[in-house]
């Protein structure tokens, strides 16, 4: 089994301080500093995007919306030059227009000027990336994915296993065991993790590629095969996320949905312990299915 | 400013040129290696193709239209977005580029009477004939057609979860139109460095030329590997091998890594020639040289080498890509694609600008691909790549920039060019008509799916959930995807008007500016009897206006070039009669 370990470039380094690397997290850390004074903080528009209910999420939603205010200011900028043009250069007489063809320090400019916007967009994405695909050294929960077709298995330490299969009927059991709603943030099985806390997800696929994706998250990443992924998400709020696979895994891909979870780290404890004592009592071999459901 | 029959030059052997040697009709079809012929024959197998999969995206549109819809089953519609995406890619946009365009265009830019290998050139259509519809014959086996996405990911390509044949015809047709992808690249190539006219110089070549050789190239580095993943494929499906397996000990990122490394030249080789078709008619129709003109050629070439070290930022969610490099490398192409913007706009800035239905198509192209590109750059950074992987958002951008080039890119290529094809002109009011409805309809397609793509609607899904709010969204998509396929009912009538009822066009009805319009309208056998002086990239534009010549220097009132100096077209005739 040709099997590859992927966790970010922070996550393999252990946490030692070497000069370059400090000077380098010191930059890192500068440029962190600024990037929520230079966006404004919390108060971005949104853009029909999601502000994010992970503290990865935030961050991403940070860099989406500075981003999307620089790519309209350069965007209106240039759609007026065009506008412009043809507005006031439609043709107006016979007489041939100076043939010019050349400005050098004309062009030398917007040569110049995009490589420099296209850096400083790049410093904020390595500094958010890195933050996002951090991974820390003592989460308070471990969880394996794993997707397959057509489903997703959830395991937690003490065996503790929740399966379920492709489905278009919500998930009976939401928050405090009760009514999951609305119903349609409830389809496919739940992942259920602590909220407040940072879970570690080790993300892997029993046969084709599938994709994890949360929409508040703001996240997505590729269950695929010979690969182990592993993340972290710190889910801020307790509630449920609606989530579904979304790369492309055959026949019903568009039915594989699942949703996360997140309760108060108590309740998350004592819902953790039952089902480990559940796993217990049920006979020693079999570790699976408190939560399965039959097929669409 | 339509310029009717001003060609200066005497037919005393025009009729030995009608009616060269050769058989005529079907057979005239089967046996030509005129690139003319090739051509024309490119570019109705690649419309075909167009529509094809046009009719396919309205089917894919219309089954989203409502949550639960079943209008379509789930394998239908993962087969007809295969083939849509796969027909679009594969079929349309590259070939009626590069085997229909510039195989009719380019030997008339460079002033020469056909390609460098005619024979080859015949060979590359017929294998793409022949690639196309072994792909289409996908949907008459059992199963119906190949359902695993244009990309055809493994393992969800391979025997085990994509049995049948269908799978197969695709990968033989994805080889097969490779190879003539290939073939056809080579004659470019060979033709642009071989054959150019006595005069014309690397630096005198229009741009869409200098963007084909320049494609050409990226077909070369770029097919191969196309082809050898096939290969690979295929032999993972029939003979045992493990290279996409892990099973077998294989790795399925391999699969990426290679169609990708394909996948991005691929997306610029689906963009260049287009980029290229703007620049040549901008200029035309704002009567002033292209400004930047160099500039234009380093961008291009800048594109191009900065094309093949970005394929891994469609992996960015796979977790095993370098993304510090794969991000800064494709954040990069946005410089020379924006030099390239603001050299259009620099080009019309000061000019005389008529909008014909070719300049309205460039000028739709601009906005388009302005969008395009800059939600591009937002996908270049990893993070953001996060939140709207695989969703409607990439969706979006990807159509926005591939339907900017293609079809905006292309059809101003098609009404530019058909008085040239034809000697007759299309109606003008028609071809306005379509391009309104389409930029109606553009719009209203692909701008809702955006906004679907950040709240969450993955693509490639044959359902979506009710009380999610996606569905007017989808309406409005889809309505706009209607208004798109009307617009093109106004092109189909333009050509039944335009044929039946023909009004010639003459040689030069643009005043245009390069060699294939000194070249009568159709062009004769072996394209031209005599050529002008070509002592600029506008040989025909100096030929009929020695005295606007283009400034050489950026504030040089009065100056002109060298040739200005030099009697323009007399006895330069450098027409080859061999």
């Amino acid at each position: 089994m040709a099997s590859v370990i992927a966790v970010s470039p922070r996550a393999a380094e252990p946490t030692s301080t070497i000069a370059p690397r400090r000077r380098r997290r010191l930059l890192g850390a500068a440029a962190a500093a600024t990037l929520p004074l230079v966006l404004g903080g919390c108060s971005l528009p949104t853009f029909y995007g999601y502000k994010g209910s992970t503290k990865q999420a935030h961050d991403e939603f940070l860099l989406y919306s500075g981003t999307t205010i620089a790519a309209l200011v350069v965007g209106v900028l240039v759609a007026a030059l065009i506008a412009w043009s043809v507005i006031r250069y439609r043709k107006r007489s016979d007489t041939i227009p100076r043939q010019f063809q050349y400005h050098i320090p004309l062009e030398i400019t917007y040569t110049v000027v995009p490589v420099v916007i296209v850096l400083i967009l790049f410093g904020f994405t390595v500094v958010t990336e890195n933050r996002v695909d951090a991974v820390k050294a003592d989460p308070a929960t471990k969880v394996t994915v794993t997707a397959f077709q057509w489903g997703w298995r959830f395991d937690y330490p003490g065996n503790v296993s929740v399966t379920g299969l492709t489905t278009e009927d919500p998930d009976p059991v939401g928050l405090d065991g009760g009514q999951c709603a609305p119903a349609v943030d409830c389809l496919g099985p739940g992942l259920v993790v602590p909220a407040g806390r940072t879970t570690r997800i080790t993300l892997v696929t029993k046969d084709v590629i599938h994709g994890f994706y949360v929409p508040q998250f703001n996240f997505s990443r590729y269950a695929q095969p010979g690969v182990t992924n592993v993340f972290d998400l710190t889910v801020q709020h307790s509630g449920v996320y609606r989530a579904q696979c979304t790369q492309l895994c055959g026949l019903y891909h568009s039915l594989m949905f699942f949703h996360v979870v997140a309760l108060p780290p108590a309740q998350f404890q004592s819902w953790l312990s039952s089902q480990q004592g559940a796993a217990t009592a049920a006979s020693g071999s079999s570790s699976s299915t408190s939560n399965t459901k039959a097929a669409a | 400013m339509t310029v009717l029959a001003e060609r200066p030059v005497a037919h005393e052997h025009e009729h030995d040129h009608e009616h060269h040697e050769g058989p005529s009709g079907i057979l005239k079809w089967l046996t030509s290696t005129d690139h003319k012929l090739i051509g024309m024959s490119y570019m109705v197998t690649s419309l075909v193709m167009f529509f094809l999969a046009g009719i396919m995206g309205l089917l894919i549109r219309t089954q989203l239209t409502s949550p639960h819809n079943s209008f379509l089953s789930f394998q239908q519609f993962n087969a007809l977005f295969t083939m849509h995406g796969s027909l679009m890619l594969y079929l349309f946009a590259g070939p009626f580029a590069f085997g229909g365009l510039a195989n009719y265009i380019l030997p008339l830019q460079v002033g020469a009477p056909d390609m460098a290998f005619p024979r080859l050139n015949a060979l590359s259509y017929w294998l793409y004939l022949g690639g196309s519809v072994t792909m289409l014959l996908g949907f008459l086996v059992a199963g119906g057609a190949a359902a695993f996405g244009w990309v055809a990911y493994a393992p969800l390509s391979s025997v085990e979860f994509a049995p049948g044949s269908a799978p197969d015809l695709w990968i033989l047709g994805i080889a097969l139109t490779g190879f003539s992808a290939i073939f056809t690249a080579v004659n470019l190539v060979t033709t642009t460095f071989y054959l150019r006219a006595p005069g014309m110089t690397m630096f005198r070549l229009p741009i869409f030329t200098w963007n084909m050789l320049v494609t050409a190239i990226l077909i070369l580095i770029a097919f191969p590997i196309l082809t050898a993943a096939m290969i690979l494929l295929f032999a993972d499906r029939h003979f045992g091998t493990h290279f996409y397996s892990v099973a077998g000990g294989g790795v399925p990122i391999l699969y990426q890594n290679l169609f990708w490394f394909f996948g991005h030249p691929e997306v610029y080789i689906l963009a260049l020639p287009y980029f290229g078709i703007v620049s040549d008619v901008i200029p035309v129709f704002s009567r002033k040289p292209l400004f930047g003109y160099k500039g234009m050629v380093f961008a291009t070439m800048s594109i191009a080498a900065l094309s093949t070290g970005v394929w891994a930022h469609h992996m960015f969610t796979t977790g095993v890509v370098l993304l510090p490099f794969f991000s800064l490398l494709s954040l990069l192409i946005a410089v020379p694609t924006g030099i390239k913007f603001f050299n259009w706009i620099g080009t019309m800035w000061r000019g005389q600008l008529v909008f014909s239905t070719p300049m309205l198509f460039c000028i739709g192209f601009l906005f388009a691909f302005l969008m395009g590109g800059l939600t591009g750059v937002m996908l270049a950074s990893p993070p953001i790549d996060f939140a709207t992987h695989d969703t409607y958002f990439v969706v979006a951008h990807f159509h926005q920039v591939l339907f900017g080039t293609a079809v905006y890119g292309g059809f101003a290529g098609l009404y530019y060019w058909y008085p040239k094809f034809f000697g007759r002109m299309y109606r003008e009011s028609l071809g306005k008509i379509h391009f309104w409805l389409l930029t109606v309809g553009f719009w209203v397609t692909f701008m809702p799916q955006y906004v679907l793509g950040l709240h969450g609607m993955p693509r490639r899904v044959a359902s979506y959930p009710s009380g999610l709010g996606w569905q007017s969204l989808n309406v409005a998509s889809t309505i706009g995807a209607y208004i798109i396929g009307l617009s093109f009912v106004f092109l189909l009538v333009n050509l039944w008007v335009s044929w039946r009822k023909p009004v010639p066009a003459g040689d030069n009805p643009w005043d245009a500016h390069t060699l294939e319009w000194f070249a009568t309208s159709p062009p004769v056998h072996h394209n031209f009897e005599r050529l002008p002086a070509i002592r600029s990239e506008r040989p025909v534009w100096d030929y009929h206006h020695p005295d606007a010549r283009t400034e050489t220097h950026h504030n040089g009132h009065g100056h002109v070039t060298e040739a200005g100096v030099a009697e323009a077209g007399v006895g330069a005739d450098a027409g080859d009669k061999a």
